[in-house]
């Protein structure tokens, strides 16, 4: 048998870690991507990754509660083995990536410095400055250049992915890709292919992610069959600087530092935020999450920041809406050490010093926590099995989907600094599933017929010539962009409500209508970033529709999708007993919904172009779900009445066992 | 890049104002080996705008200023944030990021913005050129920590917050390749296929006219950062050999305008001169070792 082939489409962290191991394990790697991979949109991730420590260890962390943290962030809306095995394999990737080269901040003594990041109590998070993103991104380029130096991976960038190609029984054997350069069509044979490609923005419009985040290879596996998970969980970012092209993102590691959010308690308060006293000072944050202040989970700050501007009118400015991030009493050398990077980011780009002046900051789409439906093999102790072909394939066979854009571990909110670890976690774990996976079949991808790449590359050529030939005068396809990005900002962000989803689903497929009318302006077959971008705009359609669909059906709060209609507020009685049946109704109606909602949505493109959605049932045998209850009013009592529900549970089901034996 | 254009109030430009609006002037080239020309561009004006925005609504709109149905301009870029290294091009001369050049400090030097490719690497099309030959200079001087495998071994070396410090800024350097379009010693390399030569032997020569030029600043840099990390000096005298080859530090002229476009304020000289004193050392090394 030839030597086996895998495709992998996308070089961020997800996609270069994928490589690197396959290229250790013998395997040739065509690697495709739509910019240089050291141009990746991971650059952007700032403050940090995330894993146990032997700091932390010694004050009672382990990778148990990283896991529990980390489900308990996402709403129990995860299947739990990948997350363990994740947080399992923490400390040896910040071990490698630490091998690597990459030049986190140390401690006097020369250990590895941390920081806190919200959703957890422990200094969890190494960082590398303030760019630890592309630290960790640079660490792993360097090893995929040195593999490619030693021919064990060609590097195609400034490939688009087009379509997977699906055999007679439907596994996919390769991809039809575009090279942007020369506009010209090529087929991959590949034993296996893997999508690494990212999030998807710029559904949104503007967002914090990079401009090649358009989703479309995700997009474009779903339209052959790939099933769909979670789409509606959409992170906005608490803190984000607007900007008229991009809205670019401010760390949460400049909160994990000691940055403080507020507003001045007087709505438009014109005077120079360093001399308002801090009695006028609303730290609201701090004042209503007294244990976790301003590092609370993202979507609790996001929506905590919006409320106060659009809701509570304290806005600091009248026709825009922010708040203040202020780092001002923190020494500038401490900041220049810890967050250079990111500063210098809000100096160039709006012109001010923040460590003299407070930062003004309102939340941003920033992360897709759904994506590819994948798969699992559950191992004996409760991870993941590692080897097994199952790991990580999408629902076409020979399909493989990883990091931001598989839907698997960040449920229904991802917390700070997990991103970079869950995309160096399913690149590196994936490989040796990818490689078993493809050991089955009778022959390599390079041994099937020339006919199923030629037909299937047929087909893309004609999709190309069709748009290059649409005649003019027709919508302009930024304009319709523009419009996209409009609707799915207001409408699917923070804020939910049925009847604005509902319209705004409507307003997608009018879009799409106006889409297929839309003409290029440019016709010509060399670096036509033109129909490229119309291309990738078409593709955006089903997964706004997957998005919409998704939030429509889930009535509920979880995690980043919120519907205030369907909000259950804390406790409000003041007598004791009272309270006490208050905190049971609460709990009733929590298990109630646990019942009906704790579920992953999951998109399969139906014949008629709208998705079809199916519930799944997740896996929440290691850690039982329980109320999220970050800052809620009557939150201890509401905990005291959850735990002995459970233990009354588990002692029925331990009487229950030993009477089994007993019979 | 792709390019979504996002006008941030579409209804302002329909108000009884005078529009203010920006003129821009691209140097624009269809195809690798075609004549260059001049295009003008008025895009209504915005606050906060930059580079980049002002690219998006020319791409949106199509239209030269005269009004007639032009090409998009094609233009690199990515993260919008000046971490990814990919919108480098000339404006008003200047070598620099397009996402970090900001339209109200640019019209402070003048009524007109003009935008040019870099002139060191050979254009794609417009503002996009081929910056394939930086990344060869990586690959030159090994670019890299010589690690066994991604396999779990413990933790990496102990280093200090001085050397920490020392490494961290060089590791910042995004291949924007500011620092080559700056140096007077990088000058631009354009092999052109061969009729009838083979793809593989068309890239083989290129590879080789790309050794023999200079490798510039970013890359001695690299060199110097691994050079000094604990396990990636175990090929120093790989490195080394790279840079006193030709197209090394040989050709550095000392200029320094590297340092001074350096849009991360990476200390290029300060490597520059580690690498010459370490690769002189290495030379009476290798004298006396012979």
């Amino acid at each position: 048998m030839a030597q086996p082939r895998v495709l992998v489409v996308g070089g961020g962290l997800a996609g270069l870690s994928a490589t690197m191991r396959l290229a250790e394990l013998g395997v040739a790697v065509d690697l495709i991507s739509l910019v240089p991979v050291k141009r990746s949109h991971s650059v952007c991730a700032q403050g940090g990754i995330n894993s146990v420590n032997a700091l932390t260890r010694q004050q009672g962390d382990s990778e148990w509660k990283h896991f529990d943290d980390t489900v308990y962030g996402g709403d129990f809306l995860q299947h739990q083995p990948p997350v363990k095995e994740m947080a399992d394999w923490g400390p040896r990737i910040i071990d490698l990536m630490d091998r690597l080269g990459v030049p986190f901040n140390r401690t006097p003594e020369g250990f590895r410095d941390q920081r806190r990041f919200g959703g957890t109590l422990y200094k969890r998070t190494a960082f590398a400055g303030a760019t630890t993103g592309q630290q960790l991104l640079y660490a792993l380029d360097e090893q995929v250049r040195r593999h490619e130096v030693a021919g064990r991976v060609k590097k195609w960038e400034f490939w688009d992915f087009l379509a997977p190609v699906l055999d007679g029984h439907g596994r996919c054997r390769g991809a039809i890709c575009q090279d942007l350069v020369s506009m010209q069509f090529r087929s991959f044979a590949a034993d296996a292919v893997i999508l690494a490609s990212g999030g998807c923005g710029l559904v949104f419009g503007r967002s914090t992610m990079s401009m090649a985040c358009t989703g479309s290879a995700i997009s474009r596996a779903y339209q052959h069959g790939a099933a769909y998970g979670n789409g509606e969980f959409i992170q906005v970012h608490p803190t984000a600087i607007p900007g008229a092209d991009k809205l670019r993102l401010m760390s949460e590691s400049a909160r994990g530092e000691g940055g403080r959010v507020w507003v001045p308690r007087t709505p438009q308060d014109p005077r120079d935020p360093t001399t308002i006293p801090e009695s006028e000072r609303f730290y609201f944050l701090e004042d209503r999450y007294p244990k976790y202040k301003n590092l609370v989970p993202r979507d609790i700050a996001t929506r905590e920041i919006f409320d106060i501007c659009v809701n509570e009118g304290l806005s600091v400015e009248r026709d825009r809406p922010c708040v203040y991030l202020d780092l001002t009493h923190i020494p500038r050398q401490e900041l220049d050490r810890k967050l250079h990077g990111i500063l210098e980011i809000y100096e160039k780009f709006q012109g001010v010093d923040p460590r003299s002046v407070p930062m003004k900051i309102f939340p941003a789409v920033h992360y897709s926590m759904g994506g590819l439906w994948v798969d699992y093999q559950r191992s004996a102790g409760g991870g993941m099995e590692e080897g097994s072909p199952r790991n990580h394939q999408t629902t076409i066979p020979g399909l493989y989907a990883i990091g931001e854009c598989d839907y698997q571990y960040h449920g229904a909110n991802r917390l700070g600094a997990n991103s970079l670890l869950s995309c160096i976690f399913s690149g590196l774990f994936c490989a040796s599933g990818v490689i078993a996976g493809g050991e089955g079949a009778s022959r390599t991808a390079a041994e099937e017929p020339a006919r199923l790449f030629d037909s299937a590359l047929r087909r893309e050529q004609d999709r190309h010539e069709a748009l290059l030939g649409r005649r003019g005068g027709g919508d302009n396809p930024y304009a319709i962009h523009q419009d996209l990005g409009a609707l799915m900002t207001r409408v699917a962000t923070v804020v939910r409500r049925n009847d604005q989803l509902a319209a705004a689903y409507d307003e997608v497929c009018t879009l799409e209508e106006r889409w297929t009318r839309s003409a290029v302006s440019d016709t010509g077959n060399w670096t036509n970033q033109n129909v490229t971008f119309t291309k990738s705009l078409g593709d955006m359609f089903p997964l706004a529709k997957i998005i919409l669909k998704g939030a429509l059906l889930r009535d509920e709060c979880r995690g980043a999708h919120f519907k205030p209609a369907f909000s259950v507020p804390g406790l409000s009685a003041t007598d004791p007993v009272d309270r006490r049946r208050e905190a049971e109704a609460w709990c009733d109606r929590f298990a109630a919904n646990t019942e009906r909602w704790l579920k992953s949505t999951v998109a399969r493109p139906g014949a008629d172009g709208h998705p079809q959605i199916t519930y799944e049932d997740i896996d929440t045998s290691l850690i039982p779900p329980r109320p999220r209850l970050y800052g809620l009013v009557g939150a201890d009592l509401i905990e005291e009445v959850w735990r002995e529900r459970q233990a009354s549970v588990a002692e029925g089901a331990s009487r229950a066992t030993v009477a089994a034996a007993a019979t | 890049m792709i390019a979504p254009a996002h006008s941030s109030d579409p209804s302002s430009s329909g108000s009884g104002e005078e529009q203010r609006a920006i003129r821009v002037r691209i140097l624009r080239q269809d195809a690798p080996g075609q004549e260059s020309y001049w295009e003008r561009h008025v895009v209504p004006y915005e606050p906060n705008m930059n580079v980049i925005s002002v690219l998006q609504r020319i791409a949106a709109g199509a239209r030269a200023a005269d009004g007639r149905p032009v090409a998009p301009v094609a233009w690199d870029c990515n993260c919008l944030e000046e971490v990814c290294g990919s919108c480098t091009m000339l404006i008003n001369g200047a070598t620099r990021m397009a996402c970090s050049a900001l339209v109200d400090r640019l019209l402070e030097d003048g009524e007109e913005i003009e935008l040019r490719p870099m002139s060191k690497f050979p254009v794609v099309r417009d503002l996009v050129v081929d910056r394939r030959r930086l990344f060869r200079g990586l690959e030159k001087v090994k670019a890299w920590v010589p690690v066994d495998d991604s396999y779990d071994h413990g933790a990496g070396p102990r280093i200090s917050p001085e050397e920490q410090e020392d490494a961290y800024p060089l590791s910042t350097c995004m291949s924007c390749g500011c620092c080559l379009e700056a140096c007077p010693q990088y000058v631009k390399i354009e092999p052109v296929r061969r009729d009838g030569e083979a793809p593989e032997a068309f890239a083989e020569r290129r590879q080789g006219a790309f050794d023999r030029g200079f490798v510039g600043a970013h890359a001695i840099s690299q060199a110097m950062l691994f050079n000094s990390h604990p396990t990636g000096k175990m090929i120093a005298d790989e490195r080394l050999e790279t840079l006193t080859a030709p197209g090394g530090i040989q050709m550095c002229g000392n200029a320094q305008n590297c340092v001074a476009v350096c849009p991360k304020g990476i200390p290029l000289t300060r490597s520059i001169a580690r690498a010459g004193r370490s690769a002189t050392l290495w030379a009476i090394k290798r004298l006396f070792d012979r």
